[in-house]
């Protein structure tokens, strides 16, 4: 069941990842590409990570494409369509692909046997015995505290940044 | 792997040695206090001793920072250990670090405020993001764990992206701030997907723990992947070539006291990562790096001084400079030793001063209706301000290297650490070292040329200063202290050989 769960995903994200590169029209592509990011949400819930996949559909399918989709509707639509199609930095994109596609096999076929070795201790959230999110949650505010309240300051700084630079009249 | 503690005990925090962290407390405390303030700060109308209006927030914010050096002060060689379930540690590295941090933003500060003026850009929100910067070095010079070195990392970077692009009138500032932007976000994702990778190796966020299952695993490609991750992304941060590109635009585009900050402060906090994290976790891995990180050291200090030569603007040129010190700094880390370690913390705090220094004279050149940038602009200063000119002349020797200045003793620590390790028996990068210790001893020859080219306009050049200089008490303060520490540091360089000999303890073992 979980392999043809895996499949069936697989086929849907990579379907929709095509084709928000090669969409035309832009508004398109960031559909496309919430589809995509839907389906990397339901590889979490495979994975019984739930709140990561929570998190991947909240984060990402809500806000980042939102934020995409604003920022697309700011720019004229008209002058995009009359762009190459191919941007003129191709070939950089090929060498980086490759180096990815290089990068990602040796991960997979050197990884797997470096982290076996590593998998004898569990990590510090385990998934049997509660829920992963309250686990997140315990972590999150107890061993973690110190950069999650730091992580609030640079959450302010950002807000006062923004302000800062984006305001007319301080 | 840590604990999880019950829901009922979470404000335990309080009794977890909380006290290791407070001058960072202090810092955001001043910092948020400071934004508040903003508000019922009085209109410009009022002066008081020379501030005026907004400007009071300046000295809140020099109170904020000598409250938390007043803290370190008190803290110093208690030895709180780890804090916040070992997120973080207080140890003499965090300390002496810490010491640098806030100097150099005591001394950014003082050097920013009439420039603010000068710039139209008083604002109280300058002064409380550089405490918050300031609060995340400290982060990460005291981070004993992934998650705290990238959220320390961030706040400083977050903040710096914003004070770079402060003068948001000046098309140079905005673009400086972009780029820096865009660059830093680049380098903190690979960064951060090094440390992903580590955690996924050893399911721990902790240094030492990750160095531990380092040592007891036989195949540590993965881990070697991640090494080199890190070391990329933190060669961008310290502006390493060949990840240097941004930094010649953003120094120049940002407004000058922070570019001094930059390149002192935030260059010393991303080596205090290095240091932590190439000494803690990747120690078993020194053979492996060192080649690498010669070659980059050499590449550094070769290319920073080579494009430094054709620069006709001044902050470009002390940009480039900056780039060839991060270079002689990087030297002590490839050697991998104790004396090593406190080489590069020596340099940090020689840099500091004399480079503080230099920065203190182009901002005096900084007036209302004068850039004051090339090096033009600093024709016949000797004949208006002979002090000025000598004091200056002390800083680019002092840069060069040359005795008895800061920077001789500086350059001697590195040049010592790097032979002594090249001669060492079973040494495995013998010859390479040597090459390192020609290849930088050539540099120091190139980068007088420079350095003397702004000299020659100085005291050669017979063009009188057509609008007076922008002096300040700020200014003069910091001259002031640069300048007795430049001196001091190469008449007497002890005290500080022995900060930094306490300092480098803690990472080796």
């Amino acid at each position: 069941m979980e392999t043809y769960l895996f499949y069936a995903l697989a086929l849907i994200l990579v379907t929709f990842s095509i084709l928000t590169v090669t969409a035309r029209n832009p508004v398109r592509s960031a559909v496309y590409l919430v589809s995509a990011l839907l389906a990397v949400a339901g590889f979490f819930f495979l994975l019984e990570a739930e709140f990561v996949g929570a998190v991947q559909v909240l984060v990402y399918v809500g806000g980042i494409m939102v934020l995409f989709l604003f920022v697309i509707m700011l720019v004229s639509i008209e002058a995009l369509d009359r762009q190459p199609k191919v941007s003129r930095q191709w070939r950089t994109g090929v060498v980086l692909a490759v180096v990815l596609c290089l990068e990602l096999s040796l991960l997979i076929f050197r990884g797997t046997v470096s982290l076996e070795e590593g998998l004898a201790e569990p990590g510090i959230i385990t998934t049997t015995e509660t829920m992963n999110t309250e686990a997140v949650g315990t972590v999150l505010y107890s061993t973690y505290l110190l950069p999650f309240e730091i992580a609030s300051v640079l959450l302010l700084v950002a807000i006062v940044g923004a302000v800062v630079l984006a305001k007319k009249e301080i | 792997m840590p604990e999880i503690p019950a829901a009922g005990e979470l404000f335990g925090f309080l009794s977890l040695n909380a006290r290791a962290i407070a001058p960072q407390l202090h810092l955001i405390v001043w910092g948020l206090g400071l934004l508040c303030l903003d508000f019922i700060l009085p209109g410009r109308g009022i002066r008081f001793l020379g501030f005026y209006g907004k400007s009071f927030s300046v000295a809140l914010a020099l109170l904020g920072l000598i409250a938390a050096s007043i803290q370190l002060w008190l803290l110093w060689g208690t030895g709180n250990g780890d804090a916040f379930y070992n997120m973080v540690t207080q140890d003499a590295f965090s300390e002496v670090f810490g010491i640098l941090f806030l100097v150099s933003a005591i001394l950014a500060i003082a050097l920013s405020y009439r420039h603010l003026d000068i710039e139209d850009a008083q604002h109280s929100e300058y002064y409380s993001i550089l405490l918050f910067a300031t609060a995340g070095m400290m982060f990460m010079a005291g981070a004993v764990d992934l998650v705290t070195i990238f959220v320390g990392l961030e706040l400083m970077s977050v903040s710096t992206y914003i004070l770079v692009g402060f003068l948001r009138r000046q098309r140079r500032s905005n673009e400086a701030s972009m780029k820096y932007f865009l660059m830093g976000a680049f380098s903190t994702a690979i960064i951060l997907y090094g440390m992903s990778l580590l955690y996924g190796i050893s399911g721990s966020t902790n240094l030492n723990v990750i160095a531990q299952e380092a040592a007891r695993r036989e195949d540590n490609t993965l881990l070697i992947l991640a090494l080199f991750l890190m070391l990329a992304g933190l060669c961008f941060k310290i502006a390493a070539v060949p990840f240097h590109m941004w930094a010649p635009d953003a120094y120049e585009g940002a407004p000058t006291g922070i570019t001094a900050f930059m390149s002192v402060a935030v260059k010393a906090a991303a080596f205090a990562v290095f240091l932590r994290i190439f000494y803690v976790t990747f120690h078993d891995f020194h053979d492996l790096y060192m080649g690498v990180l010669a070659i980059i050291a050499m590449a550094t200090m070769t290319w920073g001084n080579v494009a430094a030569v054709t620069q006709q603007n001044v902050k470009r040129l002390l940009a480039y400079s900056s780039i060839s010190h991060a270079g002689f700094v990087l030297m002590g880390l490839v050697v991998g030793t104790q004396p090593g370690i406190s080489a590069s913390v020596v340099y940090l705090f020689a840099y500091t001063f004399m480079n503080l220094g230099a920065w203190a004279i182009v901002i005096l050149l900084r007036r209302r209706d004068v850039i004051g940038e090339s090096i033009e602009d600093f024709n016949g200063l000797y004949f208006k301000h002979p002090g000025l000119a000598i004091l200056n002349l002390i800083f680019f020797l002092s840069l060069a290297g040359i005795p008895p200045l800061a920077g001789f003793i500086a350059k001697y620590a590195v040049f010592a650490a790097v032979i002594e390790s090249a001669l060492a028996a079973g040494q495995a990068h013998g010859q390479l070292l040597m090459w390192l210790a020609v290849v930088a001893a050539l540099n120091a020859v190139v980068s007088l040329f420079y350095y003397l080219r702004i000299v020659v306009a100085m005291f050669i050049e017979r063009e009188s200063l057509p609008v007076p200089l922008s002096f300040s008490v700020g200014v003069w303060f910091v001259l002031l202290v640069t300048g007795f520490f430049t001196i001091f540091i190469g008449i007497y360089p002890d005290p500080f050989f022995d900060l930094a000999r306490i300092a480098s303890l803690p990472l080796v073992f």
